[in-house]
């Protein structure tokens, strides 16, 4: 499963990154606003993404919605801290199928994503065994 | 400021730092700014605007910042890292974004970060006065929030009173 991670930190795509392949999901890709998200999109086709709300260019509920203009289906999880009910609304309104408020654990990210891919029937990573000694 | 909005910063700077940092901290007790004062070596800023509008700042030394930087982002960050400015930027962002949330009945919308970074700066105070400090002590070292803010009534809270004006 490929997942696109479109967020203007660095520091919390390579956070997600890590948690990530601890859960097995190796196949990463990353956009820093959601027009540079756009472009990658239509070459790299993800199965799921997560997404922020706050980024420069093209923010990312404007990203969801034109999304879901080409694809009606692809799993989108916003992870923001616009926490407000009102904004999770619009974002439901929008078409995401799952929202994770920053601050977040690895733990609340898991869960989420666990959530989402159970909705949308797409299979789970199976997480790495740990090293033998 | 209403020391709700106060309590609100509080709480968000607590969780941020515990969540993302696995940092407990020590808040101690908010004061108004009197003056300048020394400065600091690293600002983080988020601007407020809509029904709040003004800023909140986080300062730190550089040390205190590399060190907070390094357990947010899990790899050592030190000043001069290319990922520096924009761990501080992104805790600026959710300390900002976890108080905004507990603003009931606020429309408020949040600027992207700002970082400066520079030996004893300080930050220029705007127009809006007073200014709020939050003082933050945790195992890695002090930092301080800086808060500078007005804030509308809650919609829900200005419509009731317009009602009872009205009737």
């Amino acid at each position: 499963m490929k997942i696109m991670l479109v967020d203007d930190s660095r520091t919390i795509r390579n956070i997600q990154k890590n948690v990530l392949k601890q859960l097995g999901y190796e196949d990463i890709v990353d956009a820093e606003d959601g027009v540079i998200a756009l472009q990658k999109y239509n070459e790299q086709i993800p199965d799921l993404m997560i997404i922020d709300w706050n980024m420069p260019n093209m923010d990312g509920i404007t990203l969801i919605r034109k999304i879901r203009e080409i694809n009606k289906t692809i799993p989108m999880i916003m992870c923001t801290t616009e926490a407000e009910k009102s904004r999770v609304l619009e974002a439901i309104k929008a078409g995401v199928n799952n929202y994770i408020v920053k601050p977040f654990t690895a733990e609340s990210l898991n869960e989420k994503l666990t959530q989402t891919l159970a909705k949308t029937g797409l299979s789970q990573a199976t997480p790495p065994a740990p090293a033998s000694a | 400021m209403d020391v709700r909005y106060i309590n609100a910063f509080v709480r968000s700077i607590s969780n941020t730092c515990e969540t993302m940092c696995q940092l407990p901290v020590t808040v101690g007790k908010p004061q108004i700014k009197s003056n300048e004062g020394p400065g600091t070596d690293v600002s983080g800023v988020i601007g407020f605007s809509g029904d709040a509008a003004g800023c909140v700042v986080l300062h730190f030394s550089f040390d205190v910042a590399s060190r907070l930087a390094t357990k947010f982002a899990g790899i050592e960050i030190t000043p001069d890292h290319e990922d520096f400015a924009d761990a501080i930027g992104e805790l600026a962002n959710m300390v900002a974004g976890g108080a905004k949330a507990q603003f009931d009945g606020l429309d408020i919308s949040i600027s992207l970060p700002n970082v400066i970074v520079g030996e004893n700066h300080n930050v220029s105070a705007s127009r809006i006065a007073p200014r709020i400090v939050i003082p933050c002590d945790t195992q890695i070292g002090q930092f301080h929030v800086e808060i500078g803010m007005e804030i509308g009534k809650p919609k829900s809270l200005a419509s009731a009173e317009t009602q009872g004006a009205a009737s």
